[in-house]
């Protein structure tokens, strides 16, 4: 009985064939690129026969050292998108001077910087860190796995799925046009009545159940999985970093995903949490997107601290100075991080008192903070610095930190943040803290962990590149803001009325062009490090020199991570036992228990994703058909009791010989 | 501190020569006095981060492996007198700070009244604040003077040495109200009113504009604000004065509509309700103000009379708040509805019913794209006559 | 083994574990469902906090004394902690391994939650065809969705229990299966607690507003 637009609109809901970008050449073009790369690697794979390899091996493991990597390539990845974003802006920026309209109208620059805020922070630093955690935790504590090593999986898949919504939105439909928190009332349907926002809602939401597991996973490792021996405080500081991020992501997630549930119940039932009719108060989004919010940003710089400690001890050649007053201010910023969030509104006129306890608040996290600072100088004090790759992202790190930190001090006085609020300042200020804290913190760990993960040293040519490429071209393309905001220039503005503001556009620009340069040389990087793999191989397990436990192993580190488990007597537990005389036990292997892959996690993403999509565009019968089965699979999976299996004493046994074998060759060379 | 405040500004002077850093050279009290707080907070710190810099950069450079030289100690990881000192001067300096930001944040809360004009001269009983209220609209701003009943689109205008009182809000979604010579910003929000004092000390043209991302045409939404004598400031009210325009409640409904980069317009007289109407979201005939809403609301609201009542009320518009699994937002206010001194006090408003356009298309306006795939409204808003007749 | 032992002279560092046993599945799972349920928990902090601050806007509508009835949601409270107390019947039989005792009592603590689901559902039909429809007002919108997102956790606790019966019955009660039960018995009692804070916040402090 239906008419044709009637069993249309049943099928592809509020997509249309208009919903396709196909009048935009920018993103036709895009899109040509990404299908044809796409084919490509599609045909390639295909070609080599590598599909059953790589879902065998890598889709389906629950190996916490796989997933870590997938984590890591899946936000280098993202970085490009983001990255490019970046670009677009800073040349929107540079160019609507004079009365120009520049090249993006309103329309695409407003998507533009939404996404790239949504996509840096959510797939491109979350999965860096969480990958980086996944990877090295567990070996810290000397574990062969983490508690939950399905969830593990699972959780990787459902941030995978986050960012396929996100770059979905770029080819079909649009993104948000709302900013990276997507206030209301702008973001309720009244004033967005497109696709964006629902893009934006799913996206996180689904993404934010992964982070939310792998927070609980991480955290019952660590609580559960240490080696004997390992009291809490003998654990290396990177796990206790990675303990306060997993504690602070159970204890913020939740909050995220009941406020964007109840902006999405805003959205598609018609209730007025955040309107501004019939009682809706927006301002209380405001509150409680910054009550995940803030402790997001410590989320994300707690692991990078963790990195720069471990970093400078080894590079140094000394024993970490302060443990104790490091692994005390951690848990002071940890719980600190909870009680400021209302310094991302003062301007919203909360009263003088509420201000000032928030703004005092934020400032007692920098006593904190700068303890850490002077643990790691005094740490540096008298040792033997190596100025290898991640030590000279540290030391990058020192000095680009600490302005950082100034300026945010500096925001925390309310009436200072009146005249800095929302200005090109504040964009200045988090991205010197996230540049130049995480994204520092994340490449040293790179640099300082690739060996581990592979087997070969990164090649350090292109890494000093890298190096110098993106510490330049951050102060190029970031102090520009600074000074642009102390001249008043606020934030996310298209187009310009004031000539001789354009000159500091044009050298953000440049620094943004050198940051290019620098991810360039990084991929360029691993290239040559693959192609030279032969040269930078390390047969020790411990290239560095280092002091924790995921050195004690081979690199790459057998599936199993430790023969057998290790016990521990002293916090740079690698270190001491390599004082005194450890002997690598040779014989005596048995069988090691250990989990079985499983595809359930690559099909529960994918019907979230497909649950997601439907979502977004109304079509209902996709919503509620992945809904249905993703509960049948789920409840499917529970039916299966036999999730692991012995790895066999003769693998171990041969495995640890060929490891003796590279070890006395090693010696001998 | 006129001393330090030099020396810190003196790097920058160099840098900076030729640039207009409006937030650290402001020309109103407010502003100046928040400019100073940003020094005093800097030049605190850099107590601490400056010796930090250059400790890094030192040790760094002194602790090389090369240097065979300097001492190596690889065991020693803890000195008593050394941590206590690392946390020690941190918190000294966020003690100082945290003592000035107490007093600063109550001496500059921008809804505490002025005290004085400038640094040396405190505001007498003479100088009465001129009142402004300022509307964010989607993507101009409107600027009502109630002293004078006139009113301006996209400029504002203030005599110099005179404490000026803003109340501010917003006809949709939450901008922010920001002129960075004068003072810091504050939000404008939708149904609530945010406040600001300032004044400004020196006459010239200044910089005005929305600091919180408001939409499509948030790019032009820009002012300017001209401080001016009292002899100019009152040559500009009788320019709006002689401009000849009306600024009443149709003809808000008809501004308020979406539009960006709108040239400046005067208005020779205002309704003097009209501020109270925007605030309490009730400038279409037929609107129940919110402040009504929450007088009944205190009172532990309507009760099951009131539950068709949600006309009045409705207030969101462009997509009819058209949530896909929402009940259509009941057009016909039913049953007895309004409380007793409403119905009166609609019965006797002799005021002709003020309706909103048919059309909520989005005005183009210059350099505006139409954007690209808004949604045609499902229901456009126009209340029915029987939402009158049946009360 | 014995070999790897004997490298040791008695008084040396032991770097590794010499005798090692497979580590019991799910050893940290009891610990990993805590915090997930304290994760749930914060969720509805959230709720319960917008509840809150949007309680009192009836936007010229309805208040909770025109629209709770407090003796069905009397009855509707003493059905969900009888349902806790038959759980709670139904892990003591698990523990003197009485499986088919345990089933029964699972079956009570399940059609126990089923009408708890009926009446509740009962209440937001009668209050929607009334009118008192989430969209009316903030307060609506916040109650529903509290006492909704409530409700929908006893749907998939059902949803868990039944697929758990059904383990039980084809498994046994293996080690798997009794830490099961354990988790969805935290689960079941964990909504008792957060049904006793709505009970009190939303409907007796409502009705008292």
């Amino acid at each position: 009985m239906f008419d044709t637009a009637n069993l249309t609109k049943l099928i592809f809901g509020r997509l249309t064939l208009e919903s396709l970008p196909l009048h935009e050449p920018i993103i036709v073009g895009t899109f040509a690129m990404v299908a044809l790369g796409g084919l490509a690697l599609f045909g390639a794979l295909t070609y080599f026969r590598l599909w059953g390899y790589l879902w065998k091996e890598w889709f389906t493991t629950v190996d916490h050292k796989r997933i870590g990597i997938m984590y890591m390539v899946l936000g280098i990845v993202m970085l490009l998108r983001g990255f490019a974003d970046a670009l677009m802006m800073r040349l929107q920026q540079a160019i609507a001077f004079n009365g120009s309209e520049g090249y993006l109208n309103s329309h695409h620059y407003d998507q533009v910087f939404t996404a790239h805020g949504v996509i840096m922070i959510f797939f491109v630093a979350m999965p860096l860190v969480t990958g980086l955690m996944n990877y090295v935790v567990p070996l810290q504590i000397g574990a062969r796995d983490v508690s939950f090593p399905f969830l593990n999986n699972f959780s990787f898949w459902m941030t995978t799925s986050g960012a396929v919504l996100v770059m979905c939105s770029l080819f079909v439909g649009e993104f948000a046009r709302t900013g990276w928190l997507a206030y209301p009332p702008l973001s309720n349907l009244s004033y967005s009545p497109d696709v964006g926002v629902d893009y934006y809602i799913w996206a996180l939401q689904v993404a934010g159940v992964g982070t939310l597991l792998s927070g609980v996973n991480l955290i019952c490792t660590i609580v559960k999985m240490r080696a004997p021996g390992m009291t809490m405080m003998k654990m290396p500081v990177f796990t206790w970093t990675s303990l306060c991020t997993n504690v602070l992501i159970v204890a913020s997630f939740p909050v995220l995903t009941a406020v964007l549930a109840l902006l999405s119940l805003d959205r598609y039932v018609g209730t007025n949490f955040f309107t501004n009719d019939f009682g809706g108060d927006p301002m209380m989004y405001v509150n409680l997107i910054w009550i995940w919010g803030h402790p997001e940003v410590y989320i994300l710089i707690l692991p990078a601290f963790g990195i720069f400690s471990e970093v400078t001890s080894t590079f140094s050649g000394k024993r970490l100075f302060g443990y104790t007053s490091m692994v005390y201010a951690t848990v002071v910023i940890t719980i600190l991080s909870y009680l400021v969030w209302l310094h991302h509104f003062f301007t919203m006129g909360s009263g003088a008192s509420v201000n000032s306890f928030f703004g005092i608040t934020t400032m007692i996290i920098s006593i904190p903070t700068g303890a850490k600072m002077f643990n790691w100088l005094f740490t540096m004090y008298r040792g033997r610095i190596r100025f290898e790759l991640p030590m000279m992202w540290t030391v990058a790190f020192m000095l680009t930190f600490v302005i950082g930190g100034m300026t945010g001090v500096l925001l925390a006085v309310p009436p200072a943040d009146f005249v800095l609020h929302n200005s090109l300042f504040l964009v200045a200020h988090f991205h010197n803290v996230i540049i130049g804290g995480v994204l520092f913190g994340l490449f040293a760990g790179i640099a300082y962990w690739f060996p581990k993960a592979f087997g070969f040293k990164l090649d350090p040519f292109w890494g000093k590149m890298s190096f110098w490429f993106w510490t330049v071209g951050f102060y190029f393309a970031f102090m520009p803001l600074y000074v642009l905001g102390l001249m008043g220039v606020t934030r996310r503005l298209r187009t310009f009325d004031d000539p001789s503001l354009q000159i500091w556009f044009i050298i953000a620009g440049i620094g943004a062009f050198m940051i290019l340069l620098g991810i360039a040389s990084f991929l360029i990087q691993i290239a040559v490090s693959v192609l030279r793999r032969e040269q930078l191989v390390d047969t020790t397990g411990d290239p560095w020199d280092a002091r924790t436990l995921e050195w004690a192993t081979s690199s790459p580190p057998p599936a199993y991570n430790f023969a057998f488990t290790p016990v521990i007597h002293d916090n740079d537990a690698w270190w001491d036992m390599k004082r005194r005389f450890y002997a690598r036990p040779l014989t005596g292997f048995k069988a090691i228990h250990m989990p079985s892959n499983t595809g359930t996690g690559v099909i529960l993403a994918g019907l979230s994703t497909t649950m997601a999509f439907g979502l977004i565009w109304y079509m209902w019968w996709m919503a509620a058909g992945s809904f249905v089965a993703l509960l049948a699979v789920a409840i499917g999976h529970t039916f299966n009791y036999h999730r692991s299996f012995h790895i066999p004493a003769d693998e171990v046994v041969s495995v640890e010989r060929a490891r003796t074998e590279l070890l006395a060759a090693g010696a001998k060379s | 501190m006129r001393y330090w405040k030099t020396l810190a500004l003196l790097p920058l002077g160099f840098a900076l020569g030729g640039c207009n850093l409006v937030v650290l050279a402001p020309s109103g009290d407010v502003a100046a006095q928040q400019r100073d707080l940003v020094i005093i907070a800097t030049v605190l710190m850099l107590l601490i981060v400056v010796p930090v810099m250059v400790a890094t950069a030192m040790i760094a450079w002194r602790y090389r492996q090369s240097n065979q030289a300097a001492t190596y100690t690889p065991d020693w990881d803890h000195s008593t007198q050394l941590e206590l000192l690392i946390w020690a001067a941190p918190l000294l300096i966020i003690i100082c700070l945290g003592a000035v930001t107490w007093m600063g944040t109550h001496l500059l809360d921008p809804y505490r009244t002025l005290g004085r004009i400038s640094a040396d001269r405190a505001v007498t009983p003479q100088d009465k604040p001129l009142e402004v209220n300022v509307v964010a609209l989607d993507w101009k701003w409107l600027f009502i003077y109630p002293e004078y009943g006139v009113a301006s689109l996209n400029e504002l205008a203030a005599p110099v040495n005179r404490p000026l009182d803003f109340r501010i809000t917003s006809s949709s979604v939450m901008n922010s109200f920001y002129i960075p010579a004068l003072a810091g910003q504050i939000y404008a929000m939708p149904g609530m009113q945010s406040r600001l004092h300032a004044v400004i000390n020196k006459p010239g043209v200044y910089r005005g504009f929305s600091a919180n991302y408001s939409g499509a045409g948030f790019s032009g939404m820009r002012f300017a604000f001209h401080g001016l004598s009292d002899a100019e400031f009152s040559s500009w009210v009788e320019k709006a004065k002689a401009s000849g325009n009306q600024l009443g409640k149709p003809e808000y409904l008809t501004l308020e509509r979406p539009s960006a980069n709108e040239p400046v317009r005067y208005y020779a007289s205002v309704d003097s309700d009209l501020f109270r109407a925007i605030l309490n979201m009730c400038v279409e005939t037929g609107k129940m103000c919110m402040s009504e809403m929450m007088a009944i609301d205190a009172r532990g609201g309507m009760g099951m009379a009131g539950i068709s009542n949600t006309l009045p009320l409705a207030y969101d518009k462009f997509a009819g708040r058209g949530a896909v699994f929402g009940a259509e937002p009941s057009f016909v206010a039913g049953g007895v509805c309004l409380p007793g001194d409403q119905v009166t006090r609609m019965a006797e408003d002799s005021s002709p019913t003020v309706l909103a356009p048919l059309d909520w298309t989005p005005l183009q306006g210059r350099g505006l794209d139409r954007p690209g795939l808004m949604r045609p409204s499902k229901a456009s808003f126009i209340p029915l006559p029987t939402s009158k007749s049946n009360s | 083994m014995t070999i790897a032992a004997g490298t040791m002279k008695a008084g040396e560092p032991v770097f590794y574990v010499v005798d090692e046993h497979d580590h019991p599945e799910g050893s940290s799972t009891m610990l990993g469902f805590w915090i997930y349920l304290m994760s749930d928990c914060l969720i509805f902090a959230i709720l319960f906090a917008v509840y809150g601050v949007l309680g009192a806007k009836y936007a010229a509508g309805p208040a909770p004394k025109d629209l709770f009835d407090l003796s069905l949601v009397a009855v509707n409270t003493s059905f969900l902690l009888l349902s806790s107390l038959t759980y709670g019947f139904a892990m003591l039989s698990m523990q003197q391994n009485r499986l088919g005792a345990m089933q029964g009592w699972l079956v009570i603590t399940g059609l126990f939650g089923l009408a708890f689901l009926g009446i509740e559902l009962t209440e937001f039909a009668h209050m929607i065809h009334e009118g008192a429809t989430p969209q009316r007002s903030a307060f609506l919108s916040s109650f529903f969705t509290l006492v909704g997102t409530h409700g929908l956790h006893v749907t998939f606790g059902l949803v868990w229990l039944v697929t758990l019966m059904v383990q039980v019955k084809r498994f046994g009660l293996i080690e798997a299966n009794r830490r099961r039960l354990v988790c969805l018995s935290l689960f079941w009692h964990f909504l008792d607690v957060i049904w006793i804070g709505v009970f009190t916040f939303v409907y007796l402090m409502g009705m008292l507003r």
